[in-house]
């Protein structure tokens, strides 16, 4: 690594930093600082813009090291354009169409600026592509075009075949090799991250639970950490475990029914069959605890709000057992020569390109990039416990399929083994939610997708001045277009279900 | 070979046996809310006062809960000082008319059948276009679960087709995002006619936590004529079932809880 005069601090996950030690640096030292970062190996977790005074942005960059389990944050002002850092960090790419799109500032020198929701910039007046605002609508842009007598265009959304989330995707083919995908989202948009300032208020903890709706339990508990962190409050040991056992579980449900839809793509019918009943008993085993069968009403600040009872802690256990046994039929998958014919060797990503644009959780793992918040930047209950972090080398769809199945197992015993042993007292601390003034706050979790990452920041009466969510598919979407380089468009529906990507957890 | 037929043996038959028998709900599951208004402190708003989406209205008579709006949180019974409000494992929440989800004391009229005529037409096959309008993937994957062994929608003449040409009717999830309008409006256009629009979720019928959001539509039926609403946060899969069938005049009588 070579070492700059300017060196990011490092806070632990979910710690508070008060605003006036995040370094604000001229923008040439901010950008020199988060590529020396990046260049070292290190992630851009987030990359956002707020307001500061009427003409400007302020920006903040937040990295992870997850070979020192550290953070570091820090800070510039912008007014009307910047040197893009995409051109030698890819992993910004994303990060700076959205600013773009948000603040209407420019990074000068993005290979590929355009929107990625299709909503008006919150400057009014202003716009960085210079669109009037009644002239914004959602998949209308410049799309990447291959010419020549035998390419073809497919456009595919934003209403898909299935029950589906909305999104719009443009292959240019050749013959039926699609040379690019191009995916164009915020069908979902509802407006959610400008409705987070000012809080946290009683609606707060309803946008937490349904920013990606598969994704309850994850993204409550990156609230809850951030909040109680900025509240000083630290949740009994007891509640540390449920909300472990709820997120596995999530992961669970989701994993299985990952696989499951895997084996319909490629016409594989019992694993299919059997993969969708026991996701259910996964959600069944949710609502056990909590009534819900996403887990909604279960995460708050100060713990959680229901509790499991010896009995019923034995019967989710019990449910656990009985589907993880039942999940042996799961395993007919990895038996069957066609199956793996199909999965082995398509949509394959390098563990290079993995790494430049900064892919997160299965997808990254099955490319042989050792990432895992749970043991990187340990929280909660994972101070305590370790779920051995699973990663394959392929990169391919049967890596992202494998993993999968590695993961389901090591999170089941994690599960089995928690509900055995719940740590006694209470579930919730009382809370007032008395956050520390003029703050800023990091709080990771480690989603079924992958990394979840949220900053609040305070004003000076202890509201969120801003509160930024990165769903794992703001990162994760592109890795879909580099998986179908050069693929039979007819993979595609394999391929997409092997990320398995949220709409609305990107369109927030 | 073998082992795949050996491992179907060993999976067996695992189709519910509801509508024919009381179907299996989880003990908290947070159903049909109950009002027992005499338990009211004159003047307490806290009900009111803690929803996350003003579902609550106190009229004299007591609170009036809109189940359209309801995610079915804990806020409201947290909040109220005397457990006025509690929730039922009820799982049947389903409606025809968007004044019927509001829930006072114990009136509640549930969803009829469609009429005569519609019922010839779509009672033994219903086709229908789901379309994710800002939906967050919660009543997505509980619409979609019916379609798993464990429900078999197809043993009742239901299916989710690829097409809005192929269905008679839409089934919409989401507060209907502006960006999601034209979309949905021309999924719509495309279903022939007579069709019929179906509202699953908060979202779908009020915009649930989003409403009052500019980027939403606050609902389906904004756009849309509404023909069934299921409110939920998202609905439990028995709670969707249960009001396609009574849609469909299938469940037995007398019906069972």
């Amino acid at each position: 690594m070579t070492m700059t005069a300017h060196a990011l601090p490092a806070v632990a996950n979910a710690t508070p930093l008060p605003l006036a030690e995040v370094p604000d640096w001229s923008f040439t030292a901010f950008r020199a600082a988060v590529l020396d970062e990046l260049a070292a190996g290190n992630f851009l977790s987030a990359f956002f813009g707020v307001p500061d005074g009427p003409d400007a942005i302020r920006f903040y960059a937040v990295v992870t090291r997850p070979d020192v389990g550290t953070i570091g944050v820090a800070a510039t002002r912008v007014t009307d354009s910047f040197a893009s850092l995409t051109p030698d960090a890819p992993q910004a790419h994303w990060f700076e169409r959205e600013i773009a799109e948000q603040w209407a500032v420019v990074p000068v020198g993005h290979p590929w600026l355009k929107p990625i929701r299709f909503h008006p910039s919150y400057r009014e007046g202003h716009d960085a592509w210079r669109r009037p605002s009644d002239h914004i609508h959602p998949g209308v842009t410049d799309f990447f075009r291959a010419e020549g007598s035998e390419a073809h265009e497919v456009a595919v959304g934003p209403v898909h075949a299935g029950i589906i989330e909305p999104g719009h995707f443009r292959f240019q083919c050749h013959g039926e090799e699609v040379l690019h995908l191009e995916i164009a989202l915020g069908y979902q948009h509802r407006g959610i991250e400008r409705r987070l300032v000012n809080g946290p208020d009683k609606r707060t903890i309803v946008y937490m639970e349904t920013l990606a709706g598969d994704t309850t339990i994850a993204h409550t508990t990156a609230y809850c950490q951030a909040v109680e962190a900025l509240a000083g409050l630290t949740p009994p040991p007891r509640a540390h475990a449920l909300r472990g056992v709820a997120l596995e579980l999530e992961r669970l449900a989701n994993h299985t029914g990952d696989l499951g839809a895997l084996a319909g793509d490629v016409g594989f019918l019992p694993t299919a069959s059997y993969c969708g009943r026991l996701r259910g008993d996964f959600l069944n085993t949710t609502a056990e605890l909590c009534g819900s069968r996403f887990g909604r009403g279960l995460v708050r600040p100060g713990g959680v709000a229901f509790d499991a009872d010896p009995p019923r802690a034995a019967r989710m256990a019990e449910r656990v057992a009985v589907a993880i046994r039942d999940l042996n039929g799961a395993h007919l998958l990895w038996n069957s020569v066609t199956v793996q014919a199909r999965f082995e060797g398509t949509g394959v990503v390098s563990q290079r390109a993995a790494l430049e644009v900064g892919l997160v959780g299965p997808a990254a793992r099955a490319c042989g990039v050792e990432r895992d918040v749970r043991y990187d930047f340990p929280t909660g209950i994972w101070q305590y416990t370790h779920i051995p972090v699973a990663v394959l080398q392929t990169g391919d769809v049967f890596a992202r399929a494998y993993l999968r199945a590695l993961e389901i197992e090591r999170s089941a015993a994690f599960v089995s083994s928690q509900l055995a042993n719940l740590p006694e007292g209470p579930i919730r601390r009382p809370c007032e939610l008395r956050l520390a003034p003029d703050s800023l706050v990091v709080s990771l979790v480690e989603g079924w997708r992958g990394e979840v990452c949220h900053v609040a920041l305070t004003n000076a009466d202890g509201r969120f001045s801003a509160y930024k969510v990165v769903d794992p598919s703001f990162h994760n979407w592109f890795g879909l277009t580099l998986a179908l380089r050069n693929q039979q468009i007819s993979d595609f529906p394999l391929c997409n279900k092997s990320f398995n990507l949220s709409y609305c957890g990107h369109d927030l | 070979m073998l082992s795949v037929l050996a491992e179907r043996l060993r999976q067996k038959h695992r189709t519910i046996e509801y509508p024919l028998a009381p179907p299996v709900l989880p003990d908290r599951l947070r159903g049909l809310p109950i009002v027992d208004a005499s338990r009211c402190p004159s003047g307490c708003q806290a009900c009111a006062e803690a929803c996350p989406t003003d579902a609550i209205r106190l009229d004299p008579a007591g609170p009036v809960i809109d189940l359209g709006k309801c995610l079915f949180c804990t806020e409201c019974t947290t909040a109220c000082p005397q457990e006025a409000i509690a929730y039922t494992t009820d799982h049947r929440l389903a409606v025809r008319r968007r004044d019927d989800l509001l829930r006072r004391g114990d009136a509640y009229r549930l969803a009829e059948k469609l009429d005569a005529k519609a019922l010839r037409l779509f009672g033994r096959s219903l086709k229908l276009r789901q379309v994710s309008a800002g939906g967050c993937n919660g009543c997505e994957a509980d619409v979609n679960v019916l379609n798993t062994v464990v429900f078999d929608l197809g043993r009742f003449g239901i299916q989710f087709v690829a097409s809005p040409r192929h269905a008679d009717g839409l089934l919409i999830t989401g507060p209907v995002t502006k960006n999601m309008v034209l979309a949905l409006e021309k999924s719509h256009e495309a279903v022939p006619a007579p069709k019929i629009v179906i509202a699953v979720g908060a979202c779908a019928i009020s915009g649930g936590p989003f409403a009052g959001h500019a980027e939403q539509s606050n609902g389906a039926d904004d756009v849309l004529p509404v023909d069934l609403y299921i409110p939920g946060c998202p609905p439990h899969p028995l709670t969707i079932l249960d009001g396609l069938l009574r849609l469909l005049d299938k469940l037995p009588e007398p019906s069972i809880p």
